[in-house]
């Protein structure tokens, strides 16, 4: 007997906390101080209650609240960018969409800024929901532009994304704004960095926020893979099909700002993971969301702890944003998709 | 069986920006009829059959679906009974012919009703319907036009409705593959509403109906309504009624309007 080609073939996907566990132990392994494997693991093995508890060590604090935390920040934010993008993808028809080039992180990034400077209390909360407002008015703003500029002779495919372009400039602009009205030289330097995208200040606090947005972000997409499935030949076949279309909307759409907003908060708007990650997944496991979902969220947690490696090694003595890092590979594969693209 | 109509439109107008695109049109459906709509482009077949979906709440009149107003209904109710063909539903996604098809069986799944073996019969048993089962693996992309009508067909049929709508299936299609889809429309035991160009396709409807600039024009048995005159009017074009030589059926010839 078969089953529905959406379930074959998913036996890859035990391998997944395997996978997961491994590049979190690569990123908690690399580092700028060598710091030896067997250490590492003995670390990781007391601080989880495997074995007694070894005495505090730097190594031990290095490992355990600076590099695991980071580690397992980036898994989070990457999954969850990736899922954005994917769902973005599904429902706006458009190869292009994801998060950062919809404007949806520049709104993020405006409201968690404003926040910030305004000091509403400033903590990883309050900057998180000023970062999802921010990020539902960049959307509902850039879907706006996109509707009245239908009937321009824009091709299709160009105008949310034209639209996106416009709304992060804005959004980025206000930002810069807020930023050179509100606050402190000191205050500027630490936003700038934020901005480009950095996991440097990340702690365990963060995982508090981070890791049940990512779980969120994965338990509604997997809700609906039949859903984002009927949206292959457009919303009104979706609706033809039985799905209530404006809700799937509202529900996926919501929640993929909402995941957009967190990554934001804690690490800055970090670009393209949203793109490349769902493309590269595509191509390996095929376009049915049943695998699709748990295939891009995986590549998305491994893609971003993988990126944060390489920013904190590829230049001795200093850490790159990782946005440069998702950005170098993201902008090419950007190329790729966009002349490629045959996708409304 | 009930005396409730499968589908029914009482006064159905749609509206846009003070433009009536579908004006007071009143039809039932009646159960395993085959139901044609004719008449020139933009005279609102597509706004109607949309209509019929659901897919676009008329603005004045109500459609009622087995009695029951199709507003208040739930989408996957409306498509449990009601599957749509439309006109230029197309995908950039590299979908197999079997993933397509596989879509037909959404408003009869979700997160809690996992895909089950009859799901699989009914995608099996669309895709033989429309001779597509050798196929079922080859790519969206690699199809011709006349085999993405046949797969849209099979996606409707694994839908298992009772109402079929198809908006102009004919279109682009060679000779052979008009034919072929017309036959295998009219072999499937569903109530079919379609939209169509070709008068001698329209013979072969149970009913027609003619549309012209959004109001129902005529309604009713094929040779009663598609009279030379009528032809005339709609179509601004002369039209002979003429007997096969060989069986005696009719035929239409046309010329144009001196
Ligand atoms: N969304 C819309 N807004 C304005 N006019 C529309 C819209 N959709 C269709 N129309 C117009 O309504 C008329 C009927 O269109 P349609 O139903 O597609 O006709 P048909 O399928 O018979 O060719 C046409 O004149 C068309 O231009
Ligand atoms: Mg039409």
């Amino acid at each position: 007997m078969r089953r529905g080609a959406a379930v074959r073939g998913a036996g890859w996907l035990w391998l997944a906390p395997a996978l997961l566990a491994a590049a979190l132990l690569f990123g908690t392994a690399v580092g700028e101080t060598r710091i030896p494997l067997s250490t590492v693991v003995a670390v990781l093995a007391s601080k989880t209650g495997l074995t007694a508890a070894v005495p505090d060590s730097v190594d031990a604090s290095v490992i355990w609240h600076y590099r695991l935390s980071r580690a397992t920040v980036a898994a989070c934010g990457g999954a969850s960018l990736a899922l954005s993008g994917l769902v973005l993808q599904a429902l706006l028809r458009n190869a292009l969409a994801e998060p950062y080039l919809l404007g949806i992180s520049a709104g993020a990034s405006t409201g968690a800024v404003a926040v910030a400077v305004a000091g509403f209390g400033a903590g990883v909360i309050s900057m998180s929901a000023g970062a999802f407002a921010g990020a539902l008015v960049a959307f509902g703003l850039v879907a706006i532009l996109a509707r009245a500029a239908r009937g321009t002779g824009v091709q299709t495919t160009g105008i949310i994304i034209l639209a996106g372009i416009a709304g992060s400039q804005m959004f980025n602009a206000t930002t810069a704004l807020i930023i050179a009205q509100s606050a402190s030289a000191e205050q500027a330097r630490g936003i700038m960095f934020w901005l480009l995208g950095n996991l440097s200040g990340v702690r365990w606090p963060d995982i508090r926020l981070a890791l049940p947005v990512a779980l969120l972000g994965l338990g509604v997409a997997l809700w609906h893979v039949r859903t984002l499935d009927a949206f292959t030949f457009g919303a009104d076949s979706a609706a033809a099909l039985g799905i209530d279309v404006r809700r799937a909307r509202v529900v996926l759409i919501g929640t993929a700002a909402l995941a957009t907003a967190v990554v934001v908060s804690i690490a800055g708007a970090i670009g393209f993971v949203g793109l490349v990650v769902p493309h590269a997944m595509r191509f390996l496991v095929g376009v049915r969301h049943a695998r699709l979902v748990p295939a891009t969220a995986l590549a998305g947690a491994v893609f971003l702890v993988l990126s944060d490696v390489v920013s904190r090694i590829v230049i001795p003595g200093q850490v790159l944003p990782i946005g440069v890092i998702t950005a170098l590979v993201g902008a090419p594969a950007f190329a790729v998709v966009m002349v490629r693209g045959r996708r409304r | 069986m009930s005396d409730t109509p499968l589908l029914e439109l009482v006064g159905a107008t749609r509206t846009v920006q003070g433009r009536d695109l579908v004006s007071d049109v009143n039809l039932c459906l009646h159960e395993g009829e085959m139901l044609g709509i004719i008449g020139p482009n933009g005279s609102g077949k597509s706004t109607l059959l949309s209509m019929m979906a659901g897919l676009l709440p008329p603005s004045r009149g109500e459609i009622r679906l087995a009695g029951q107003p199709m507003a208040r209904l739930r989408r996957q109710q409306i498509a449990r009974r009601l599957a749509m063909v439309s006109q230029s539903a197309d995908t950039g996604d590299r979908i197999s012919v079997r993933d397509a098809v596989e879509l037909g069986r959404t408003p009869w799944l979700g997160p809690l009703r996992p895909w089950s073996a009859r799901d699989d019969e009914a995608v099996e048993a669309a895709l033989l319907a429309v001779g597509m089962d050798r196929m079922a693996a080859r790519d969206w992309s690699t199809l011709s036009g006349g085999e993405r009508q046949r797969v849209h067909i099979a996606r409707a049929h694994a839908q298992a409705p009772q109402i079929l709508l198809l908006d102009e299936p004919t279109n682009h299609l060679d000779i052979h593959h008009q034919f072929a889809i017309l036959d295998l429309v009219s072999q499937l035991p569903v109530t079919t509403v379609i939209a169509l160009h070709d008068m001698h396709h329209a013979l072969r409807c149970d009913r027609v109906m003619v549309m012209q600039s959004g109001r129902c024009v005529a309604l009713g048995a094929p040779l009663d309504i598609l009279t030379p005159a009528l032809i005339r009017r709609i179509f601004a074009v002369d039209a002979r009624l003429i007997a096969h030589p060989a069986d005696g059926l009719p035929l239409f010839a046309f010329q144009r309007l001196a």
